[in-house]
């Protein structure tokens, strides 16, 4: 497994880069973070909130080697620091409370958008020249489009017009949280415009991403002589053509996964979603720096996993990386 | 004919951009007593909240968000051709320190950390904001380019400048650059759309300079003055139409590109027998 232990090390070094990027930022940005909150505050902030930001941040006279040790070692402990949103609630339980609803929306999503896609990808390559061409424009405007946008263009069509699907909160405000059917239906009830937002706006790059790895698979000598041994043409499509086509895919989609994540958390914003999204904004609406950087943390470690299992996924499909080490 | 589609959009936008302000030379922040009122003869496209004129601010809008989207694509590709050149001209431990740099910029999520960069600004003038959002988004230029250098720099063109004598500064940037110009054309017209879109997002979050008009900040306005609640839409879809619009333009020039370079990915009927056995 010479493939993986490699990724695994460079996901690793990845982390390591963004803990360290998390350290650098405050220090090598211009002005001291916690002079510019008690500044833009206009000197409105609870001294004991000034503390825990100098702790969280682990800015004292030591040495900068020494702050970057007692940095790793609270990080270690699981020590993000104290949200001044929130004071004085650790930043470490805010994300904990939130991260969950991020994970299940744009885990769904993600999965939704790139099995569709990729299907349709796979449709349109084959039947080139027909009317299935016509998604390629749409696929292309799709392409560009702001997650946000789209989310207030459906938030206001389908929630405030018509009506047809709640357009903010994650469940009802008449069931209780539990583990009951009825809360479950209304978070399902109330999810499907945030997913159906991000399953738009991440679905075209899926879309033209295999479809023009597709369309070059099929010029290959292979799929001719599937095709000449008389197979199903719904064989060589998906077991001969889209086999093969769906490698160079899998590691274009990991890439954008970092992409989609970052819209969703604006999409998130949109529909006032309670998961991570919506706390970077109140984050940033507070100059909340303790709770901005362990979202970005979180979030990029959240990100280095999804990559790892895509990369898992690619070792199921590509044997010759199964083979690599023996 | 995709690329026509797509550069008469970019022009359209761009002389927009230019020439609108001093064709229109209305205020963009001026205020006025008719608030929220929808598409009419003397509001286009209608007013915001404070009564502002919706298209005056998309037209002086255009300037920012396409100027910001610019300035930073063309940070993010000095820096991409930097990284992907020396790279992959030199090799050995200068490729693989930058190629692994590459690669870190490349997978972490950019948006979070524009946002917690944007966050430690003392002020987001357009030029600080563009070097943010250009700091992590030449990753991706920077890897195609250096697979591109990679199988340029065994060429007979760059032997003979080896053989006779060239400085490898000169041989990367003056033999190697201009061979790869279309490859870094195509770079950064999807580096733009990056951009802008990162330009929009942070000024939807309220992190960009809120005092200038941007498509971005308009979008900013309409969801904190509640304009999805109000019914508002004429407020907050012509901004979001225009950065997609843009973004479409960039997309099917890149696109158009590409059909030059790979003629299988056209989309012109070919008559395949392929076609008419999955249709029976």
């Amino acid at each position: 497994m010479r493939f993986l232990a490699r990724r695994l090390g460079f996901y690793i070094l990845t982390a390591w880069a963004a803990v360290t990027l998390n350290f650098l930022i405050p220090r090598l940005m211009p002005g001291d973070p916690v002079d510019l909150l008690v500044a833009r505050m206009k000197g409105n902030v609870d001294p004991a909130a000034i503390d825990a930001m100098k702790r969280a941040f682990g800015i004292s006279d030591a040495n900068l080697w020494q702050q970057y040790l007692g940095y790793l070692s609270n990080l270690a402990h699981g020590e993000l620091g104290r949200s001044i949103t929130f004071f004085p609630t650790e930043v470490s339980t805010v994300i904990a409370d939130s991260l969950p609803w991020t994970i299940g929306l744009v885990g769904v999503a993600t999965l939704i958008s790139y099995l569709v896609g990729t299907s349709l990808g796979v449709l349109m390559a084959w039947k080139r020249g027909t009317w299935l061409d016509g998604v390629l424009p749409a696929a292309t405007f799709l392409h560009a489009v702001p997650y946000f946008w789209v989310a207030l263009a459906l938030a206001f069509v389908f929630g405030v017009t018509l009506g047809w699907f709640p357009a903010s909160r994650a469940y009802g405000l008449e069931v209780e949280p539990g583990l009951t059917g009825e809360f479950a239906g209304s978070v399902v009830y109330h999810a499907v415009l945030p997913a159906v937002t991000i399953v738009l706006a991440s679905m075209a790059d899926r879309i033209l991403g295999m479809r023009n790895v597709m369309v070059t698979t099929l010029g290959e000598d292979y799929v001719v002589m599937a095709e000449a041994k008389g197979l199903t043409s719904r064989r060589v499509m998906w077991a001969y053509a889209a086999r093969n086509a769906i490698l160079p895919n899998i590691t274009s989609f990991a890439l954008s996964l970092g992409f989609v994540v970052g819209g969703s958390v604006l999409t998130e914003i949109v529909f006032s979603y309670p998961g991570i999204g919506s706390m970077l904004l109140k984050g940033v609406e507070n100059e909340d720096f303790p709770l901005m950087q362990g979202i970005f943390l979180v979030i990029s470690l959240a990100v280095l996993v999804a990559n790892f299992l895509a990369d898992l996924a690619y070792v199921v499909l590509d044997p010759r990386t199964r083979q690599e080490g023996q | 004919m995709k690329i026509k589609i797509g550069a008469g959009i970019l022009v359209f936008f761009t002389l927009m951009a230019l020439l609108g302000p001093l064709l229109i030379g209305a205020d963009p922040a001026a205020t006025s007593s008719d608030g929220l009122q929808g598409p009419s003869a003397e509001h286009w496209l209608g007013t915001t909240q404070t009564g502002q004129d919706i298209l005056v601010q998309i037209v002086y809008g255009a300037r920012i968000s396409m100027g910001v989207g610019l300035l930073s694509a063309v940070i993010a590709t000095i820096l991409a051709v930097a990284v992907g050149l020396v790279g992959g001209y030199f090799g050995g431990a200068i490729d693989e320190t930058l190629s692994v740099l590459t690669n870190i910029f490349l997978v972490l999520p950019a948006l979070p950390l524009i946002i917690v960069l944007a966050g430690y600004l003392p002020q987001r003038g357009v030029a600080s904001v563009a070097v943010v959002i250009a700091v992590t988004g030449w990753a991706w230029g920077a890897r195609v380019l250096r697979a591109q250098t990679l199988s340029v720099r065994r060429r007979d063109f760059v032997e003979a400048a080896k053989a006779s004598g060239e400085r490898p500064f000169r041989i990367v940037f003056f033999e190697i650059l201009p061979v790869l110009l279309p490859v870094i054309a195509t770079s950064f017209l999807a580096t733009v759309v990056g951009a802008i879109l990162a330009e929009a997002g942070l000024s939807f979050l309220g992190l960009a300079d809120l005092s200038t008009v941007s498509w971005g900040t308009m979008l900013y306005f309409a969801q904190t003055g509640q304009a999805l609640l109000i019914g508002a839409w004429w407020w907050f879809i012509p901004p979001g139409l225009c950065i997609a619009l843009v973004g479409t333009g960039l997309a099917l020039v890149n696109f158009g590109i590409d059909e030059l370079a790979n003629p299988r990915l056209r989309t012109i009927k070919a008559p395949r027998k392929r076609k008419a056995e999955a249709t029976a």
